[in-house]
Order: structure tokens, then C-alpha cells, then sequence
């Protein structure tokens, strides 16, 4: 450290005033607050942060390189592996991409299957995030009740296809297993508990004084920053723009849920923390409805070729994932696996304004920042 | 205890007093091991799991194997560290976290050393912790821990004036410095009714000083992986951990004595329990609040920590300074 340096020329020269020196902070790889494998060098002053470099790469594994050499059904349990906290949308996005290219139809009990799937699947997301974010602000016990209730959604999606984090559940044309009986109750049952719930969150953290203060007004941006940044998802919808894929490019079922957008126009680290529990009230309202129209029986897969081929051609799909747009990009030559697989990942790009939002910013407001954003490593190294 | 100290100095009597002193530093570890157990199976439940339940019949065993399991690890200290100071600073937040334990009065009779100026003797001799936890951010080398251990100290060092401010309320209700004078003083009306608003600082004040959540920034390990004792392992990490645990202890007692009676009865009628069974009972009351808050609380950012430490506390210590200074002098 500074002691241990030679003296530069400002020690042997004299100041009027006393010295101080920047400090270059190394924050991770293995930092309990970098949510896995990211490393953050910030250049300190103090504790105002005068310069932030995101170091990311730790966990690339080349999945769209990967990609290219397996047939579209081997490339679904690779996507598990990206956002592995939303698994289920993952798998969605590509099979949704493939279906678009194929023109292929999707039985209704099985898109009635994906949507619950995927809504359990973003309340387990958001939870896992709302029990992490406030162990990183200093909180303990939130984050056991938070696993509590998302455990019992991992159970539910163990029971539907046998995995609880990298399910492989979808597959192109449909699911792979149909809900085993007795289960659309389970879930009934876990949206009215998860709905007593949820005030109890509130009445536990939101309403803490020292919380408050320290979210209110930290890392804010406004609505053409975040465009600007081409942020999406509440990263988004926290400055006022009321954009949501579900309701404004409805694919699967969505147009047939009443649900409402939670927006906010503060851009702060609060008003993304109450978007995302407004979300969680979102989900289960969509849930609520999904359980009821849910057609007592039906296919579950559609009618696919043995083997897939999409025509030769571009598609880009994007859908709605718990942490914002998730894009899927498909060149095929008309082959069995793709010429080229791309992916536009959220948490990558939501990464994107962290240096912005971190300069100027007290090392304090550091983690509550980084966290605010909701990153998930697997995706943003992909 | 008291007569002992204040007969002739006979070899007998110094053997004694030797002797209690052991058993003293007995009891204090005691607690120091349970309270690290009760902390944990406290908050356990609090967060809907079991807590330590492996080690001996109900996990009473686990602090005894954790302890064990410091003192056997190698002593390891970085390559640049500063070698006497990395090594002082446990000593130096430790020794003192004891020493204070001399002025409590547990009950009339159980006190080491009856000083005039036990309250003095306790803000001056805690204060020292601050050298060691500044010592120890700063002899590590490391950026985390000198990150942590400057925040430390400047916690630490604010929420002490507020702390002793809040105390100055009762000294001059009681008009003595004398631990033990001022629990007799509470035989009508214990502190807590016409000191309230000194009580309420003091708490708040007394969480900064122990660095316990919500104040417990310096170890903030979500930001700073650990704070100022980053670099401690094994038997010097012990050291700290012990001093954070025998604080707590020193706090609780103080916070009895002070404002909760001490070892004096709810009510008059009740005079038959023996004055230490409420003392402890007392004095457990203000260690669970401890370990609720820690289940409860989001820690403070380090800023507002010493904005409301200068200007929300301290003012509110001198009002009270002010207002029972105002009501002795009209009433009495």
C-alpha cells in the first residue's frame, strides 16, 4: 500500500496543504457483493469513488460459440445456464425463436404450462434478489424468509420437470412434461400464501427509516440515460418509461392476462426495489388468472418434424425476463443447428451504466448500486 | 468483596482478591461463550432455522469447538504488514474491554475497586479500544482494513461524546460519580423514568460503540469483507471477536447500573430474590435487545452515521444536560 512505495516527487516536494492520495480499490472477483465471479477496480478518494472499471469475463464459456455445434433442442439446456435464477425464460426465448422461424404452433395447454412456469419462475428471481440486495444493505434475515418462500416455488417447478434451478423444461413446440396431477392446486395454493406474504416483506423492510435513507436518490438516472444506455426491463420502467414486452410485444399467452406495468419515475435504488416487489404482485395476479384458465386437457407438445431445420434466414425474438429484454438472435442456413446464435443479455446490458452511476458515488452507496441492478454473473459473461 | 478490597493488604487477602479476579474473568468468558451461542440460536430462530445444533447436547458445545478451532489454527500475518503493531492491536482492544470490569457493581457487595469516578474510569479506559481497532486497519496493510478501521475509529470516537454526554444527565441527578452511589441513588425511581430521553441515546449510542448492527459499518462485510480485522486469523482474531463479546458485557452492565437499577428490585415487595438474580435478569434483557436488532436491522451508511451522530444525538444529550440541569437546580 501507500506505505510501502517509494516517495514519489509530492512527498519530497512541499505542500501547503496536507497530501492525500487516490486509492485503487480492487472489489472482487471473490467479493461477498459482486454476486459472483465480477471484479470492480474503483479508484477511491476517500470515500468518493473518482473512477469505476467493470472487470467481467470470469465465467465465459462461449455458449454462443458453443452453440453452433449442437442441434436447437442440445442448445435449451445451455440457456439454463445464462440467467440460471430465471431459467424457465431462458428456455422460452429460444424455443420461441425457433418456433417463429418454423411457423409452428403451440398447443395451449402447453403455453398455459410455459406461462405459469415462467411467472413462478420470475417470482423465484425477484425474490432470490430481494433477499440478496438487502443482505448486501446490511439485513440478515430477509434473505432466509426470501429463500423460504422461493423454495417452495423450486419445489413446484421440481415437481413440473425434476431439476430446481437449470430446469431443460421447454423444448421446441411445447414442454417437455405435462403438469403432474394435482399440481395446478400447489400452485393456487403458493399464490394465495405468497399473497398473505408479501405485506409481511413490506412491513419488515420497506417502511425502515435507515433503509429508506439509504435508497432514497442513490444511483439515479433519468429516462434518456436509461435509453441512452439502452437499458430495459425495471432498470427501465424505474424512470417513468412504461415499456414491458409481456403487454407491448405480447407473445405466448400474455394478451389474455390482466395485469398492470408498475412504473416510477424516481430512477433511483428505491424505486427499483419497489418495482421489483410490485412486480412479484404482478406475477401472482398473472398466475392467479393462468390457474383459472387453464384448459383441463390438451396436447402439451405440438406437431414438430423429427428433426428441426428452420428455413434459412434471420430471426431476433425478444421477450420480457425478470431482469429486463432478453433477445435471441438466430442465423440458420437451413441446417440442423444454427450458422450463427446471438443473445442479448439483460444483466450485460444493464451492466452498462454501473461506471456512470458509480463516479462521484460514496463507497457506502457502492454495493447498494451494484446490487440495485440485479446482475446474474452466468448471463452477463454468457 | 468491597470490605475485602478495603481491609489491610495481607497475603490472605491478596490471594483472595487474586482469586475473585480469576473467577470473575471466569464469569466473563462464560457469558462471552454462551452469548455467542445464544446470539446465534436467537437469531436462528428469529430467521426460522434451528441455529448450532451439533456440537454436544443442543449445540452448547459449538463456541467451545469454534474457540478451539482459533487457538489451533496457524498464526498467519501478511508478508507487509507492520509485524509489532499487527501484533499489538488485538492486545490493545482486548486488554481494556477487561480492565473496565473492575468498577461494575454487580451487587452491594460484589464490586472490585469502588472508585469515585467509576463513570470517568469506564468512558476513559473503553476509549482506548479505538487505538487498537486503528491500529489493527492500519498494521495490516491491506485496503479493506484500513477502510474499515478509519470508519471505526470515527464512529467510535463520535458516538463516545454522545455516549458520555448522555451519562452527565444522571451524574448530576445523582450527584456522584460513584457506580455504585447511583444505583442506591435509584431505590425510589430507577434512571430510566426521569432520564428517558439520555436512555434512548445512550442505547443508540451504546450500539455505535460496540459496533453491533446497525452500526456495525466498520465490519460491514458486504462492502468491506470484514473491516479492520480482515487480515486476523486464528488466536488474534479471537482477541477481537472476545473484546467485541466482553464490550457487550461491559455495555449491558453499565446500561443496568445506570438507568436500570442495578441489582435493586422492580418494587420493595419483591427485595426477597437476591439483587444478583436481577441484575442478570436485567442485564439479559438489554443483551437480547442486541441480538433482535441484529436479526432486525439494515446497517446505517457510514455518512448519515456521523451526521445523525453530531447532529442528531449530541444535541439532543446537551438539551438533556440542560433540562436536568435546569429541573435540579429549581427543585432542589
Amino acid at each position: 500500500m501507500l506505505r510501502n512505495q517509494p516517495p514519489t516527487e509530492s512527498v519530497i516536494s512541499p505542500a501547503p496543504e496536507i497530501r492525500t492520495e487516490e486509492m485503487l480499490l480492487n472489489v472482487g472477483p471473490q467479493h461477498p457483493s459482486t454476486h459472483g465471479v465480477f471484479r470492480l477496480v474503483v479508484k477511491i478518494e476517500g470515500e468518493t469513488i473518482k473512477e469505476a472499471v467493470p472487470v467481467m469475463g470470469y465465467l465465459h464459456r462461449g455458449t454462443e460459440k458453443i452453440a453452433e455445434n449442437l442441434t436447437y433442442t442440445q442448445i435449451i439446456p445451455y440457456m439454463d445456464r445464462l440467467d440460471y435464477l430465471a431459467a424457465m425464460t431462458n428456455n422460452y426465448v429460444l424455443c420461441h425463436a425457433v418456433e417463429t422461424m418454423m411457423g409452428l404452433a403451440i398447443p395451449e395447454r402447453a403455453d398455459y404450462l410455459r406461462i405459469i412456469a415462467m411467472e413462478l419462475n420470475r417470482i423465484a428471481s425477484h425474490l432470490v434478489w430481494w433477499g440478496t440486495y438487502l443482505l448486501d444493505i446490511g439485513a440478515m434475515s430477509p434473505f432466509l424468509y426470501a429463500f423460504r418462500d422461493r423454495e417452495s416455488i423450486l419445489d413446484l417447478l421440481n415437481e413440473l420437470c425434476g431439476a430446481r434451478m437449470t430446469f431443460n423444461y421447454m423444448r421446441i413446440g411445447g414442454v417437455k412434461w405435462d403438469a403432474p396431477p394435482g399440481w395446478i392446486e400447489k400452485v393456487a395454493n403458493f399464490v394465495q400464501y405468497m399473497k398473505k406474504e408479501l405485506p409481511n416483506y413490506h412491513k419488515l423492510v420497506s417502511g425502515n427509516e435507515i433503509f429508506i435513507h439509504r435508497l432514497a436518490g442513490i444511483g439515479q438516472y433519468d429516462a434518456d440515460t436509461a435509453l441512452h444506455y439502452s437499458l430495459s426491463g425495471v432498470m427501465l420502467r424505474c424512470t417513468g418509461i412504461k415499456w414491458d414486452l409481456r403487454r407491448d410485444e405480447s407473445y405466448s399467452l400474455y394478451d389474455r392476462f390482466e395485469f398492470e406495468i408498475p412504473t416510477a419515475v424516481e430512477g433511483d435504488c428505491l424505486a427499483r426495489y419497489w418495482l421489483r416487489l410490485a412486480e412479484i404482485e404482478q406475477s401472482l395476479r398473472i398466475l392467479e388468472q393462468a390457474v383459472q384458465q387453464f384448459p383441463a386437457d390438451g396436447e402439451i407438445m405440438g406437431k414438430v418434424p423429427r428433426v428441426i431445420r428452420p428455413p434459412a434466414g434471420e430471426t431476433y425474438v425478444r421477450i420480457e425476463s425478470p431482469r429486463g429484454e432478453i433477445g435471441v438472435y438466430i442465423a440458420s442456413q437451413g441446417k440442423d443447428k444454427p450458422w450463427r446464435l446471438k443473445l442479448r443479455r439483460p444483466s450485460f446490458m444493464n451492466l452498462q451504466i454501473l461506471p456512470h452511476l458509480l463516479v462521484g458515488a460514496n463507497m457506502a452507496n457502492m454495493v447498494a448500486i451494484l446490487g440495485s441492478i440485479d446482475i446474474v454473473l452466468g448471463e452477463v459473461d454468457a | 468483596m468491597r470490605e475485602l478490597v478495603q481491609q489491610p493488604l495481607t497475603m490472605w487477602n491478596l490471594l483472595l482478591i487474586v482469586l475473585a479476579a480469576i473467577a470473575l474473568l471466569l464469569v466473563v468468558l462464560v457469558f462471552v461463550t454462551y452469548a455467542i451461542y445464544f446470539e446465534r440460536k436467537v437469531i436462528g430462530w428469529m430467521q426460522l432455522r434451528p441455529g448450532p445444533n451439533r456440537v454436544g447436547p443442543l449445540g452448547l458445545l459449538q463456541t467451545v469447538a469454534d474457540v478451539s478451532k482459533l487457538l489451533l489454527k496457524e498464526d498467519t500475518r501478511p508478508k507487509q504488514a507492520d509485524r509489532i503493531l499487527f501484533a499489538l492491536a488485538p492486545v490493545l482492544a482486548y486488554a481494556p474491554a477487561f480492565t473496565v470490569l473492575a468498577v461494575m457493581p454487580f451487587t452491594e457487595s460484589l464490586q472490585f475497586a469502588d472508585l469515585d469516578i467509576g463513570v470517568l474510569y469506564y468512558v476513559g479506559l473503553s476509549s482506548i479500544t479505538v487505538l487498537g481497532v486503528i491500529t489493527a486497519g492500519w498494521a495490516s496493510n491491506n485496503k479493506y482494513a484500513l477502510i474499515g478501521g478509519l470508519r471505526s475509529a470515527a464512529q467510535m470516537i463520535s458516538y463516545e461524546v454522545a455516549l458520555v454526554m448522555s451519562i452527565v444527565g444522571i451524574v448530576i441527578l445523582t450527584g456522584s460519580m460513584n457506580l455504585r452511589e447511583i444505583v442506591e441513588a435509584q431505590r425510589d425511581v430507577w434512571n430510566i423514568v426521569p432520564q428517558f430521553l439520555a436512555f434512548l441515546i445512550f442505547i443508540i449510542a451504546a450500539q455505535a460503540e460496540l459496533n453491533r448492527s446497525p452500526f456495525d459499518l466498520p465490519e460491514a462485510e458486504s462492502e468491506l469483507v470484514a473491516g479492520y480485522h480482515v487480515e486476523y486469523s486464528g488466536f488474534r482474531f479471537a482477541m477481537f471477536m472476545l473484546a467485541e463479546y466482553v464490550y457487550m458485557f461491559a455495555m449491558g452492565t453499565m446500561v443496568t447500573v445506570l438507568f436500570l437499577g442495578g441489582w435493586l428490585p422492580i418494587h420493595p415487595a419483591l427485595s426477597f430474590i437476591p439483587g444478583i438474580v436481577w441484575f442478570v435478569v436485567k442485564f439479559s434483557l438489554y443483551v437480547f435487545l442486541q441480538f433482535w436488532l441484529r436479526a432486525t436491522m439494515p446497517r446505517i451508511r457510514s455518512d448519515q452515521l456521523m451526521s445523525f451522530a453530531w447532529k442528531g444525538l449530541l444535541p439532543l444529550a446537551f438539551l438533556n444536560i440542560l433540562l436536568t440541569a435546569g429541573f435540579v437546580s429549581i427543585f432542589a
